[in-house]
């Protein structure tokens, strides 16, 4: 992908878009088409934001493409284009496996519906009863109840039922049974409403294939170009710096973290006590730790599902998922399916991870750390495809230091903030005029389908903005 | 604008946004949300041509005006006399 080098960039845009996450690209691309100037900012060589990839030894491993709900179908259609939606295909065995129960499903309301009953034994109706409800559930209603909550109130006392409804969520968002019982009900409702979708030919194609019509549709993409502040000139936004360059805008979408955006990006001097007292509120998500396998050529393994959410813990805890020697952890499994014009086998396993956790380890700790992370997901992988060890010739971890690294996010944070940030994120713009932020906020806008909705959402505030 | 060319215009939108929907048996006065399978990002999508056509702002607290075809063609009737 070639992009405009910052020195090429013109000098004045209707909206600069700072960061190219899922909702970053979104929202440019959205702007565009209504017929605003866009010039989108990426301090990385690469967009995507953690929507990315790399290339080692041959492979290309894919960071966050585990799987997303049905709603990316239309969504692609309409705010992208037909070519992107027709590559979404269906994950069709997804897999349980712990102390409490091993089963494969579609991860469908009529899967689940069906598998409650017969290997759960919970009644028809207070399943259908459960589905309601949580189908039911907008983000502006009651926050209350807590999941844990919900659940214990159809499914009391069964830590087996809690634990197949929410440990995909907490790998999905890093939320836990004490997060508002509406963020699960949301989250979970749009997976349960068809399956587990993916993008046929991986994250590399889509993102160039969003490059591509964010350039037909006339923006200005620089990458290399890391935004050191918004200017904020009489209490409105004026443009952003680039190294020694200005330029000038009336909006700036800030793709960044909120907690950057804020602290770093706007800076706290433009914002009010008010606001920052909302702001100083705000918990950022956990990170994650991932672990990368790739298969020698010519080497192969038989299908053993697509995402599989394994545990050796006896019962499900967000506390001891986020363990830095957690039990639980998820493998996405691709194959040469994934990736037809590039076929290989890659495996990624995914834990959630404490910041602190591996911030403050010295290099030698670092590493060791690492290394026996690695070890551990070769010992619970080898379960499901015997000899792994043998048959991979790349494998290497990443830890909340390297999320950190390429995101830039505060903490590392792989899921942005907990649901307090939504506010914040929906309300910054009424602050400071002309001052937008995009971005995984408040659990629900979080993953790949929350984050391109989130786009088009604050296209919405800053096309009306623009207009008034 | 008179109400018909407002009610063309409501269904040319959303034509845009879905192309499979289907009005022969669209009841102006019910939810557009439960007879066309719209969802609140759809909403969202036709505040936002309108505004691009017709530089119409609709406060977010407005858009439950638009619920139904019918209380579409009436909100926006005044709101459009003139374009």
């Amino acid at each position: 992908m070639a992009f405009t080098s910052i020195d090429q960039a013109r000098d004045r845009y209707d909206v600069i878009v700072v960061g190219s996450g899922l909702g970053g690209l979104t929202c440019a691309n959205r702007l565009a088409r209504a017929g605003h100037s866009v010039l989108l900012l990426e301090h990385h060589i690469q967009l995507g934001g953690l929507a990315t990839w790399f290339k080692r030894k041959g492979h290309i491993f894919d960071v966050s493409l585990h799987g997303f709900p049905y709603g990316m179908v239309k969504t692609c259609k309409k705010y992208w284009n037909k070519a992107i939606r027709d590559s979404i295909v269906q994950l069709n065995n997804i897999v349980f496996d712990n102390p409490q129960f091993s089963l494969t499903t579609t991860f469908s309301r009529d899967d689940f519906t069906r598998i409650l009953q017969e290997k759960f034994g919970i009644a028809r109706t207070v399943v259908e009863e459960f589905f309601s409800t949580v189908g039911r559930m907008n983000f502006f209603d009651d926050q209350t109840m807590t999941t844990r909550e919900l659940f214990e109130k159809f499914f009391p006392g069964r830590t087996d039922v809690h634990r197949l409804l929410m440990e995909p969520i907490t790998y999905a968002n890093g939320s836990t049974l004490d997060e508002p019982a509406i963020t699960y009900g949301i989250v979970f409702s749009n997976f349960m409403n068809k399956g587990v979708f993916t993008f046929q030919g991986g994250t590399d194609k889509l993102i160039g294939m969003m490059a591509d019509e964010l350039r037909k549709n006339g923006v200005t993409i620089c990458t290399g170009a890391r935004v050191d502040r918004i200017i904020v000139e009489n209490g409105r936004v004026c443009g952003v710096q680039v190294g020694n360059r200005i330029i000038a805008a009336p909006s700036v979408v800030s793709n960044s973290g909120i907690t950057n955006t804020v602290d770093n990006l706007a800076g706290r001097e433009v914002f009010s006590p008010g606001f920052l007292e909302g702001f100083d509120s705000v918990k950022v998500n956990n990170s994650s730790c991932q672990v990368y396998f790739g298969l020698r050529p010519g080497e192969s393994f038989p299908e053993v599902g697509d995402l599989l959410f394994t545990s050796t813990a006896e019962e499900f805890s967000s506390d001891e998922m986020l363990d830095m020697e957690t039990k639980s952890r998820t493998f996405s499994v691709y194959y040469p399916k994934t990736r037809p014009q590039h076929p290989d086998y890659t495996v990624v396993a995914s834990m959630n991870a404490n910041y602190d956790d591996w911030a403050g380890l010295e290099n030698d700790a670092y590493k060791a750390a690492k290394e026996a992370m690695i070890e551990r997901c070769f010992m619970d992988l080898d379960r499901y495809i015997p000899g792994i060890r043998e048959k991979v010739d790349w494998v290497e971890a990443a830890t909340p230091r390297t999320f950190n690294r390429y995101t830039l996010h505060t903490r590392g944070t792989s899921f942005g903030t907990k649901f307090e940030g939504l506010d914040i994120s929906r309300s910054i713009f009424k602050e400071v005029p002309g001052l937008f932020h995009v971005g995984s906020v408040g659990i629900i806008m979080s993953g790949w389908l929350g984050a391109i909705n989130y786009g088009v959402i604050v296209a919405n505030d800053v096309d009306g903005f623009l207009r008034c | 604008m008179t109400r018909d060319e407002i009610r063309d215009v409501i269904l040319e939108i959303i034509e845009d946004i879905d192309e499979d929907a289907d009005f022969d048996s669209l009841d102006a006065d019910q939810p557009l949300r439960d007879q066309l399978d719209l969802d609140s990002m759809d909403f969202l999508d036709i505040v936002m041509e309108l505004r691009k056509r017709y530089k119409l702002q609709i406060p977010e607290e407005e858009y439950p005006e638009l619920s139904t075809l019918n209380s579409c063609v009436n909100y926006l009737e005044p709101k459009l006399k003139d374009s």
